[in-house]
């Protein structure tokens, strides 16, 4: 066996490296200094993150596969993987405070070691060029998650949200495995590339079946509407910092896999038989996961219902099918990673410092806590997308992509996102006005929040300014998807 | 008489749709999850029954039933743990008593 190709794993071995030290720290450090580990687990990952920026290596010239063909790595991947750190850096310097809580001394290292996890699960599945790979990633991404959301020991909550998970997410790789025979019976292989090739754009009805099993599988994780009934339940009952990974971090990863599953797996049947899948889901998931987030009162279920419809606009990345629809799709995934984090960033601080959750709490914010309603206002802008913050350009580029595709029906379905943006704005901006418009008299103190995170706060409200000036982010992702392999899969 | 792929495909695909219609109706949390397990199962029957009958020259099908088996496994040790847990907090693992938060 020719170990070399080991190296072309470089991320994947950078992170598990990352992993061994904060399980070395957690067993063998003495319990004084036990408090540095999550500041210790930071700044590891920021150093791995800033490694993967530095080997990030430009062209074509660095795509390299491993183990026949199963794992394979190019410049998108890379530009993904880091999109996924920067995201992992920022989550991991928001849970410092509440890491450090009383309540969390006895499992600290359990939450650090968990999460460097399923990080590494979600590297596999989105290099992952074999289902064997794929299946491994996408477990050992979401099981380990069920423990992360069942740590609140003390809350009941927790263990409910934990079991709702466990037992859809059990249930949805079922579906999911399901599809994939049918799939090796119609094909006879499990290599992405040999299964394209053996569809060749026929059809069968067990193809269409099969998809359908896919999609629906690879829908639970990633909260598509008709598979989306955890979301809300499981975001409320996990701890802030948990949840705040689960939707932005897993949810930008499965993304991302399913559109290369899609692309080079089932490509060839692109307008025959998922386009119009994916159209109903869209639809549905944007549309529903706006009316629901209307009617929320707590601040956790109403960014579970606005993370369900941000899923869809994810979606359109998919559905343009094109390599400007790939670029879209991440720089979408960045700018959500920084506006979504934001808005649990303060959140959770609200949460750590009064224990209050609902939006009704938040009224009369901004004359207690006048930097953390600012805070939390630009993350609301920059989800519902107005134009200087950097949520207006990702919903543009992902709209462009999406019409590039220029059939009437795409149009419909831009139009359609369009309207749902306005009733977005309605309930992002319901909070807005319970900070700043409400004359109540606050219910939460005034308080000062800690070190970890204001920074996490100032990384993401600049993140959120900064996408929205430099252009330079998104023309750099559009010239690496243009090299990448996966565009010879885009043939309408 | 000879036995065919069919006569394998029949059973899981019963078994598979008898798993699902569990997981629906079943109450009790430690059924759901040998409903999955049929589920699961189900898709080993499929994976194997392909390779075997369709694609004797490989073995693909046969390991990948090999690692869906660990990581059922991993499934349900991870799901019976959750459960115990719930079992203690609230003394039964009927799901109708999983209401505390809702729509």
């Amino acid at each position: 066996m020719d170990y070399s190709q080991f190296l072309a794993m470089k991320q994947e071995i950078g992170l598990l490296v990352v992993f061994l030290l904060v399980f070395l720290y957690d067993t063998f450090m003495p319990r004084s200094t036990q408090k540095g580990l999550p500041g210790f687990a930071a700044v590891m990952m920021l150093l791995l993150t800033a490694a993967g920026f530095c080997s990030c290596c430009l062209g074509a010239s660095c795509q390299t596969s491993a183990f026949a063909g199963m794992y394979e790595s190019s410049a998108v991947i890379t530009a993904i993987k880091n999109i996924l750190n920067i995201g992992v850096v920022i989550v991991l310097i928001q849970s410092i405070k509440w890491a450090n809580s009383p309540a969390m001394a006895m499992r600290r290292g359990e939450f650090y070691e968990l999460l460097l996890v399923t990080l590494f699960g979600m590297y596999l599945m989105i290099s992952a060029r074999h289902f064997l790979l794929f299946i491994i990633g996408l477990e050992s991404a979401s099981l380990p998650l069920a423990a992360m959301v069942a740590l609140d020991k003390n809350r009941y909550e927790s263990h409910e949200a934990a079991v709702k998970y466990i037992l859809t997410a059990v249930f949805s790789s079922a579906i999911f495995l399901m599809g994939l025979s049918f799939v090796y019976g119609l094909t006879g292989s499990l290599y992405f590339k040999n299964i394209y090739f053996a569809i060749n754009g026929q059809l069968s009805f067990l193809l269409v079946i099969a998809i359908a099993f896919v999609i629906g599988g690879i829908g639970f994780k990633l909260s598509l509407v008709p598979f989306h009934l955890w979301t809300a339940d499981v975001y409320q009952g996990a701890p802030t910092s948990v949840t705040s990974y689960l939707s932005v971090i897993s949810k930008g990863a499965t993304a991302f896999a399913f559109l290369v599953v899609m692309a080079q797996v089932f490509g060839s049947v692109y307008s025959q038989v998922w386009e119009w899948m994916l159209y109903a889901l869209i639809i549905l998931t944007i549309t529903i996961g706006n009316l629901f987030a209307i009617r929320q009162r707590n601040m956790k279920r109403f960014l579970a219902f606005s993370s369900i419809s941000q899923a869809g606009y994810i979606m359109l990345g998919v559905i343009a099918f094109n390599a400007m629809g790939v670029a879209a799709l991440m720089y979408y995934v960045l700018v959500y990673i920084f506006s979504n984090l934001a808005a649990f960033g303060v959140a959770g601080a609200i949460e750590n410092a009064c224990g209050k959750v609902s939006i009704d709490d938040y009224r009369g914010l901004h004359r207690s806590n006048p930097k953390l309603s600012f805070a939390m206002m630009l993350a609301m802008f920059s989800l519902a997308g107005i134009p200087p913050f950097a949520g207006f350009f990702s919903k543009f580029f992902i709209f462009t992509g999406a019409i590039n595709g220029a059939s009437t029906a795409i149009y419909v379905l831009v139009l359609i996102a369009l309207i749902n943006t306005i009733v977005s704005l309605y309930y992002y901006l319901l909070v807005v006005k319970a900070m700043y418009i409400s004359e109540e008299e606050s219910v939460v103190p005034s308080f000062r929040s800690a070190l970890s995170e204001r920074l996490g706060l100032w990384i993401t409200v600049g993140g959120i300014i900064f996408l929205g000036i430099a252009s330079c982010v998104y023309t750099s992702l559009l010239d690496v998807t243009d090299m990448s392999a996966l565009n010879a899969y885009f043939i309408k | 008489m000879e036995i065919t792929a069919i006569y394998y495909l029949i059973p899981a695909l019963i078994m598979f749709c008898c798993g699902v219609y569990g997981f629906i109706t079943r109450k009790n949390m430690i059924a759901m999850l040998i409903s999955l397990e049929l589920m699961l199962n189900a898709v080993d029957v499929n994976f194997v029954v392909f390779n075997r009958f369709l694609f004797p020259g490989q073995m693909e099908g046969m390991f990948f039933t090999l690692f869906a088996i660990a990581i059922a496994a991993a499934e349900t040790a991870i799901a019976i743990a959750i459960i115990i847990n719930i079992f203690r907090a609230a003394r039964n693992i009927d799901v109708r008593s999983l209401n505390e938060m809702k729509f």
